[in-house]
């Protein structure tokens, strides 16, 4: 066999921000709660114990992906020796400690909370995007308030239109400081803070300026954990209901794989339930003319990459090769780390691949005019909103591809056609561009495309006997993991990163030349696809595991689980680009990047 | 020039009265000095803030102590002339003392007698840009005491038995908090000193700073022995720039001389010291936020614990302490534990610094044993309310205290007794209130100040304090309503107990004191729509007292609105003032139609009788 795991693994660097549920738990403490003996880990805080105890506190600012913030003081519980009521869920549980969370005066404090954050709060629920999906809706429900107590004069401020990906609306804002949270401690951007005090106070990117402005990558983590509709992606379904009744067009959608383990959540499905074949019926139903699957494109995608990373490696080329699938990613790299622009691979993602065929390819085939056909994609992402919207991303000649929903986008379509997910029979995507390998669904984890990759580079290395099919190395959810493998006798040394925070760490570590590899991949989004900005939203600390888990399950389902396996690309290559890495799919696959510097100095020139 | 000279003339460059003109007064010493050929016999020092602040130009002349007060340039000439050629004081500009009468010196000055200077013990005496003069002082002798013979633990067991509480607010034991960042183990360590001084009206960190920079320098280092830390920080406000280029010349000074840099003493301990300078926001004397601040980050607290002890500045365990905090130190060293806690009462020892301030008549810094009682401050060394008006409240704690009545005048002020009725030592502001003072006003006053330096981060204060201050408003304009007194007691009370920080969960204190000691006041706005003290312009009645009225119709000649017409005087009243004065019947007097009436005030500052009440 020629591919070898050498005996001593490489440890993975264990990476803040994730929850490392394999960790061994540290010393047992035990508290008291409500009259109950809990037991407790060191570093728990009172709101992990109480809440794994069954006792259920609420909170508004906590949220498990994103970590302690301890500003709504909506979770106060009162403490035996606590001068004040603290939050627990910033409160690291101890030995001996006594909490009661569910006292009158706990209540009040609760209530009076929220009755405040609603007094500045717009009372327009209707014209909302969370109106019924809003966590401080459910809040003031679960606390029985039925009116606003107190009234303040509110301060309006202009909605934040500037992104194609994303729309601010200051006004609902509840500073609760998440999306802060994550997009500079997590994601490393840094385009959003906040500014001004007390009543002025306000998450705004600096100078009040447009999100656009501000070195925002569009990864949309900030609008996934919103507890509100102050974040949200830029609505355009509505234009594909148009779409759909206009009868000159032909509307193609294409779905990407982590769309298929979280949809089935925002129809009371339990995360992780994968709904492949009941997606594939809704999106017929919902009138689409072809459904095609963008796991075509990520078998497509490991081609063109596994064979651009054996080019490089056999003439010396520019290494490591990182992979360009995430938009989040490629933008960041764009605005922070553009000495690393030569090492992304000029792979296109599978959105803008898929794009590009449709409107060649399947036209020729389908006999249609491109300008006749009407693309849309389903991701679970909002940066492929500006992906989709980038001036190179025409190589048919027209925009690639019409409209990037996100998930949440259409399951919105879904709910307004009236279909019922849950009831539907299992479909099938479209030949050709809806045939893919298990390969392809794993492009929605992290860890995924470095694999599938891996499945193809090896056996094309080798040349004769099949390599390895599953490569556990690169699978898990710490931030960053690394792996030697032996491919052909040659080492290849491989890392994964995912949330640009962890990106930005390993960039700089081969910048100080303290680490190199030969192939590294980014996912912006901590935890892959499955937890991608366009995905439905969810306080559930286990919701990365367990989409993960759907598409792990649905690779090993799969019949095919390598890409250069997959019959429905090789046709793609024999009746039209050739071979990978050809003019032809140069041409229409393939793409090139410049630094924000760069490109904001072409647009002063076009501007001048 | 001789060591030996017939003058030591102090004049006060604290930030007090260079506004008033002192560095006028100090060159005209010099020319006159010179004129009159005497210079090489006096020896005159700008020294930092001797503490009566309102009595600025102060210019005091030893060996008498002779105290000069609201000097000016053109004084100067018979200072020198008549007092230092002569040895004759100048009588026009001794300090005149508000019941009459002159005090020769210093030391006979009521302000100054009952006071006790530990913590400014050298402002006001020695020229803060000399380090000479702070080592003449005893300077520097407690960091070589500490780093030649004692151990890291036997000083903290010092300052533990000290039992000195930090002065900037919470009032936390000292020792204890050095003992909690000396037992975490790690790499680095950093000691902070919280100049961040943002309480409205309190100076006493700024005059250190400004009077005595060393003796902060000296303390930040002691206490990095202690702990283990060799890097220290002094973060001070922008809006002190005396401050900070005292204290940045006492830095470079220090290390010329030796007192700080590498191998201090010669023991192998180092410690430096740099100074960031904060960009004005009140919440950064919080000391997680300031700690925020000085890692670049904005100034916004974090949840405590961790606390900074354990995990401080870029998360390694930090002592912040604030100034007067540390100015403390050397003494508690040199003098000894015992000494320094035979000072004070139980649970609060050694001296503290008020900002003395509002209607009283001795204005300025004034240091007292802890557990003096607020009577002695305002009637003693403050020398009582002004115009012989009653004293009617006293505000401690800064916008983060309470009001304290006139019938707990008695108060001993220590941290216990203060936070036990309502209010908080605080950083050490005391404003003291007389009975033209609007109790709700006040209470508005406080409270929009902390809303506006709230950081915004956690609801309660954001929104809370907001709510309150709206419903405060509103009574003050009138528009109270039932029910408005219980919500802000019990909005304040959530605020108190949920906020995240120092800041949010003081914030409702201005109120809820006021509530309890002045509720007749809250309760006459809202339901008499009037207001006490005649301050809230929507609320205030002007009414013509009758008995006081001699006709003369200046008051109608004033009013704007033609709401002021005489009226013929009645009967029995008539009669009344008949058979006392003798005058006639056909005495008139005026009255104030209360439906035209504005409110402007014109008639009552017309009126040449007091005739005119705003009640």
């Amino acid at each position: 066999m020629s591919v070898a795991i050498p005996q001593e693994k490489p440890k993975a660097q264990p990476v803040s921000g994730q929850a490392t549920p394999q960790a061994t738990p540290a010393k047992a403490l035990r508290l008291t709660i409500d009259g109950r003996v809990v037991e407790a880990y060191e570093g728990d805080t009172v709101l992990d114990a109480a809440r794994r105890a069954g006792i259920d506190i609420p909170t508004l600012c906590y949220h498990p992906a994103v970590g302690r913030i301890g500003s709504c003081r909506v979770c106060v519980v009162e403490i035996e020796g606590a001068r004040t009521l603290p939050a627990s869920c910033v409160t690291p549980a101890s030995d001996g400690m006594v909490v009661r969370t569910n006292t009158h005066a706990v209540r009040e404090a609760r209530r009076t909370v929220v009755e405040l954050l609603l007094a500045s709060h717009p009372q327009d629920c209707l014209e909302c995007e969370r109106n019924g999906r809003c966590e401080l809706q459910d809040l003031a429900m679960r606390l029985g308030i039925r009116k606003a107590r107190f009234q303040r004069e509110k301060n309006y401020r202009k909605p934040d239109v500037s992104s194609p990906a994303l729309v601010r609306e200051p006004d609902r804002c509840v500073l609760c400081g998440r999306c802060v949270k994550v997009c500079n401690d997590m994601q490393g951007v840094g385009a959003l803070g906040f500014a001004y005090r007390g009543t002025s106070a306000a998450v705004t990117p600096s100078f009040e300026r447009g999100i656009a402005e501000a070195r925002c990558v569009s990864c949309g983590q900030c609008a996934k954990v919103c507890p509100v509709g102050a974040i949200y992606e830029r609505e355009e379904w509505e234009r594909v209901f148009d779409a759909i009744a206009d009868p000159d067009l032909l509307v193609v959608v294409q779905v990407a794989p982590a769309v298929r383990a979280a949809v089935g959540e925002e129809f009371g499905l339990s995360p992780g339930t994968p709904v492949t074949g009941k997606l594939a019926t809704a999106l017929r139903r919902l009138g689409f003319d072809a459904v095609f699957d963008t796991q075509f494109a990520a078998d497509l995608t490991v081609m063109e990459e596994g064979h651009e990373l054996l080019e490089r490696v056999k003439s010396r080329g520019r290494l490591p090769l990182i992979t360009s699938c995430s938009p989040g990613w490629v933008r960041y790299c764009e605005a922070f780390f553009p000495d690393f622009l030569g090492n992304l691979s000029t792979c296109k993602s599978p959105q803008q691949m898929m794009g590009a065929l449709v409107k060649t390819y399947y036209a020729r085939k389908a006999s249609v005019a491109p300008d006749k056909i009407f693309s849309v994609s389903v991701m679970p992402c909002t940066a492929k909103k500006s992906e989709a919207a980038r001036p190179e991303m025409t190589a048919s000649g027209l925009r690639d591809v019409d409209v990037a929903l996100t998930t949440r986008e259409l399951a919105r379509m879904i709910k307004a056609a009236g279909i019922n997910l849950d009831d539907l029979p299992d479909g099938e995507f479209d030949a050709p561009l809806g045939i893919s390998t298990g390969a392809g669904a794993l492009f929605g984890v992290s860890g995924g495309v470095m694999e599938a990759a891996l499945r193809t580079v090896c056996d094309v290395a080798a040349k004769k006997a099949p390599g390895g099919v599953e490569f556990t190395e690169v699978r898990g959810m710490h931030g960053i993991r690394e792996a030697v493998l032996m491919v052909s006798g040659q080492e290849l040394r491989v890392a994964v990163a995912h949330g640009l925070g962890n990106a930005g760490r390993l960039l700089q570590q081969i910048r100080d030349e303290k680490v190199s590899y030969h192939f590294i991949e980014v996912m912006a989004c901590p935890g892959g696809c499955v937890e991608g900005g366009g995905q439905p939203r969810s306080c559930d600390p286990e919701i990365a595991f367990k989409r993960a888990a759907a598409l792990y399950a649905e690779d090993r389902r799969a019949k095919v689980r390598k890409s250069h396996e997959n019959l429905a690309v090789r046709r793609l290559y024999d009746e039209f680009l050739g071979e990978p890495g050809s003019e032809a799919a140069h041409k229409l696959l393939h793409t090139t990047y410049r630094s924000v510097e760069e490109a904001a100095g072409v647009a002063r020139k076009e501007a001048m | 020039m001789s060591p030996f000279c017939r003058a030591h003339i102090l004049v006060c460059s604290g930030a007090g009265c260079v506004s008033s003109g002192c560095r006028a007064v100090y060159e005209a010493l010099m020319k006159g000095l010179e004129a009159e050929g005497v210079l090489g016999e006096a020896r005159v020092v700008q020294t930092g803030c001797i503490g009566s602040c309102d009595l600025g130009p102060v210019v005091v002349i030893y060996p008498e102590g002779t105290f000069y007060e609201r000097v000016r340039p053109e004084d100067v000439s018979d200072i020198v002339r008549e007092h230092v050629v002569k040895g004759r004081p100048v009588e026009r500009l001794l300090h005149r003392c508000p019941e009459g009468g002159v005090s020769a010196t210093l030391s006979a000055m009521e302000f100054f007698k009952k006071q006790v200077k530990i913590v400014l013990r050298n402002c006001g005496v020695i020229d803060p840009e000399n380090i000479n003069e702070y080592v003449a002082r005893d300077g520097y002798e407690a960091l070589a005491r500490v780093l030649t013979d004692m151990e890291p633990r036997e000083v903290i067991d010092i300052v533990k038995r000290s039992g000195l509480r930090g002065r900037g607010g919470a009032g936390f034991p000292t020792g204890l908090k050095w003992e909690f960042a000396s037992r975490v183990r790690a790499d680095r360590k950093y000691v902070v000193c919280n100049a961040d001084e943002g309480d409205p009206g309190a100076f006493m960190d700024r005059s250190v700073l400004e009077g005595d920079p060393h003796s902060v320098i000296e303390a930040m280092t002691i206490a990095g022995y202690a702990i283990g830390a060799s890097q220290g920080y002094v973060y001070v406000r922008a809006e002190y720039p005396l401050a900070v280029s005292r204290l940045s010349h006492a830095i470079h000074e220090a290390r010329e001389f030796g007192v700080l840099g590498a191998n201090l003493f010669g023991s192998g301990f180092g410690f430096d010291v740099e100074i960031r300078v904060g960009a004005g926001a009140f919440v950064c004397g919080e000391e997680t936020a300031l700690m925020a601040s000085i890692e670049g980050k904005r100034g916004m607290p974090r949840p405590k614990p961790p606390f900074p002890a354990n995990e401080g500045l870029w998360a390694k365990p930090t002592v912040i302490n604030n100034v007067e905090t540390l100015a403390n130190i050397p003494p508690i060293i040199l003098r000894g534990p015992e000494w320094f806690a035979s000072i004070g009462t139980g649970n609060s020892k050694g001296t503290k610094v008020f900002a003395l301030a509002g209607k009283i008549n001795n204005t300025g810094l004034v240091e007292v044993p802890m557990g003096t009682t607020l009577r002695e401050i305002v009637y003693e060394i403050g020398g009582g309310i002004p115009k012989g008006r009653a004293f009617k409240a006293a505000q401690t704690g800064g916008p983060s205290g309470g009001c304290i009545p006139a019938s707990l005048l008695d108060t001993p002020m220590d941290y216990d007794t203060l936070t036990k009725l309502g209010s908080m030592m605080g950083s050490g502001g005391l404003i003291i209130m007389d009975e033209d003072t609007c109790m709700v006003d006040i209470a508005r006053f406080f409270l929009q100040f902390t809303q506006d330096e709230s950081c915004g981060k956690c609801v309660p204060c954001r929104e809370g304090t907001k709510v309150m201050l709206d419903i405060l408003t509103r009574i003050t304009e009138g528009k109270g309503r039932p029910g408005d007194i219980e919500t802000l007691e019990a909005l304040g009370n959530t605020v108190k107990n949920t906020a995240l920080c120092g800041l949010g969960q003081t914030a409702p204190n201005p109120v809820l004191s006021t509530l309890r000691y002045f509720r007749d006041e809250y309760e006459a706005h809202i339901y008499e729509k009037r207001c006490p003290a005649g301050v809230c312009a929507a609320l205030v009645r002007y009414r013509i007292e009758a008995e006081k009225c001699r006709g003369c119709g200046l008051c109608a000649k004033a009013c704007p609105a033609g709401a002021i017409a005489p009226v013929a005087v009645e009967e029995e009243a008539a009669e009344a003032a008949g058979a006392g004065s003798g005058r006639g019947p056909r005495r008139r007097i005026y009255e104030v139609n209360v439906n035209r009436c504005q409110g402007c005030g014109a008639c009552a500052q017309a009126c040449r009788f007091q005739a005119v009440s705003r009640r």
